[in-house]
């Protein structure tokens, strides 16, 4: 349904112009809009008597003139963030590619137990993991938050991955058998690799949500971009700058979620090109998953049909 | 245990709380994730932009930052809303996008040749969306969008942290006055969770099951 335009006959030129002055009179209302609240924010305000600056004025953003804040905010906020997204990012990974193999077990009783535990990871807050970790392992913020998102990101991969061993085709297995390769090495050589790559935007997509999370040792006391600038930050300048240092902790998670997330869909062309399959979402990991497993149910209702 | 049973009504409280913030913020951001999706696929090109780029940015702020800006940057802006309504607002907001996606997906995962067909047997536009598009692109966006919702429960959490009295900051505050027994008392809070998040997940894939096949 990407054409909407065989919903209905194509526009002639009246309604081509109609659709256009619509255009462009939204446009004008969304930028009014936008321009209005700016406005209103650069109003100096009043405030118990006192006459503030508003909120763009230079006395509130003074501060970014000073190396030193900048120092923090890259050396403490943004690398404490990017230590502990990449650290957990690992072990997700790795959790991932173990829960996959273990979930397409043969052994029921491999099989089994696997499902539960990824079901309880994942039906769990990543918060309360955290506070878990921290309250009765007693391993420090930084530990906490890292445990905490590799289990839990590690279980989605996982699942993604199970969803992509399933829908590679099985003749793929077959002939590693019949090349005499055992279950576990046709497995790791031939299926798994694939099955990978495959994945791969959809590992990368959940990687941005890994990053995202870990805005959430803010809660738990981790040193990271949003408690360097939201708390040491606003509490060493003061309230003047609270607004200030909200937009430039705004500003560089954006970047660098941004970045990623054009990174997973730039990967996810690229893979669609090259293998024959079909294009997977990484916006949608949900949706991508699916159809992987619905591949996999096509497949195994093919091979059950008589020839 | 005893901990447990003795904290039940701060417990069932706090759980009152996170289902409250899921119903409310739920159904805010099923009615604003809609217009975004209306939006997305409009032809007027200026709304579309401006809904793309909404998407865009808000699907990739942390969640933390959202609420934190409800919470605290709010209020300093001189809003008057109490924590509670501020934390739904932004929960709203963080889940629209997503809600918007899985309508979206779900429209786009109608095959073109189903309208095509439609369009070639003679009818007409409404009659095409309303008999032929929808009643499919209903069913794919029924399994994407609770998975939203059981995201959007366990997101509940993070208001713990942002001055709500939800399940999470209830649990919290449990486990720091009873130091002895954190573990019953996690777990008891995970299983409030595991009773919202497991049946949506399971009624979620049987869905799923039952509707992609028949594709």
């Amino acid at each position: 349904m990407s054409h909407s335009s065989v919903l209905f006959d194509a526009p002639g030129p009246k309604a081509r112009r109609a659709s256009l002055i619509s255009s462009i009179v939204t446009g004008v209302v969304i930028v009014g809009g936008l321009a209005w609240m700016v406005w209103t924010l650069a109003q100096p305000r009043e405030s118990g008597g006192i006459i503030l600056p508003g909120f763009f004025d230079a006395s509130r953003w003074n501060i970014f003139a000073d190396p030193e804040v900048w120092q923090f905010i890259i050396f403490d906020g943004v690398l404490g963030t990017l230590r502990a997204a990449l650290t957990a990012a690992v072990f997700a990974i790795a959790i991932g590619v173990l829960f996959s193999l273990l979930r397409s077990s043969e052994h029921a009783w491999i099989r089994v137990p696997t499902s539960v535990v990824l079901e309880f990871l994942r039906g769990m807050p990543v918060l309360l993991m955290m506070l878990f970790i921290l309250l009765v392992l007693d391993t420090g913020s930084f530990w906490a938050v890292v445990i905490a998102l590799s289990l839990y990101n590690g279980a989605i991969i996982g699942e993604a991955l199970r969803a992509g061993l399933a829908a590679l085709p099985r003749g793929q297995r077959e002939a590693g058998l019949s090349l005499g390769m055992r279950p576990l090495q046709s497995k790791m050589l031939v299926e798994f690799p694939q099955a990978f790559r495959q994945m791969l935007p959809i590992i990368v997509a959940q990687l941005v949500v890994l990053l995202k999370d870990t805005s959430l040792g803010f809660i738990v006391g981790y040193t990271e971009l949003l408690r360097v600038n939201m708390n040491y930050l606003a509490s060493f300048y003061g309230n003047r700058y609270l607004f200030s240092l909200f937009v430039v902790t705004l500003v560089l998670y954006l970047i660098m979620n941004l970045s990623l997330s054009w990174f997973a869909r730039w990967l996810s062309k690229r893979t669609a090109s090259k293998s024959s399959g079909a294009r997977l979402d990484p916006d949608n990991p949900n949706q991508a998953i699916l159809m992987a497993e619905a591949t996999a149910a096509a497949r195994k209702s093919e091979d059950n049909s008589p020839r | 245990m005893d901990a447990v049973i003795e904290n039940l009504p701060i417990y069932l409280e706090g759980f009152r709380m996170t289902l409250l913030l899921l119903v409310v913020s739920g159904v805010a951001a099923l009615i604003l994730g809609t217009i975004v999706a209306a939006m997305r696929i409009s032809p007027i090109g200026s709304l579309r932009a401006f809904a793309t780029v909404y998407t865009e940015l808000v699907r990739n702020t942390p969640l933390t930052l959202v609420l934190l800006f409800c919470a605290i940057i709010l209020p300093y802006l001189g809003s008057r809303l109490d924590y509670v309504t501020a934390a739904m607002i932004g929960l709203a907001v963080y889940t629209s996008p997503f809600v918007a996606e899985a309508l979206r997906s779900g429209i786009n995962g109608v095959p073109l040749g189903q309208a095509e067909a439609a369009r070639s047997v003679g009818l007409g536009f409404t009659q095409t969306v309303s008999l032929v598009v929808m009643p499919q692109a209903f069913r794919m966006t029924i399994p994407p969008l609770i998975n939203v919702f059981i995201a959007l429960t366990k997101n509940t959490s993070v208001a713990g942290g942002f001055f709500v009295f939800e399940l999470f900051a209830a649990t919290r505050e449990i486990a720091n006055a009873n130091g002895d027994a954190v573990i019953a008392i996690l777990l008891a809070a995970a299983t409030l969770y595991l009773l919202v998040t497991v049946p949506l997940g399971i009624l979620a894939g049987r869905l799923e099951r039952k509707w992609v096949v028949q594709r």
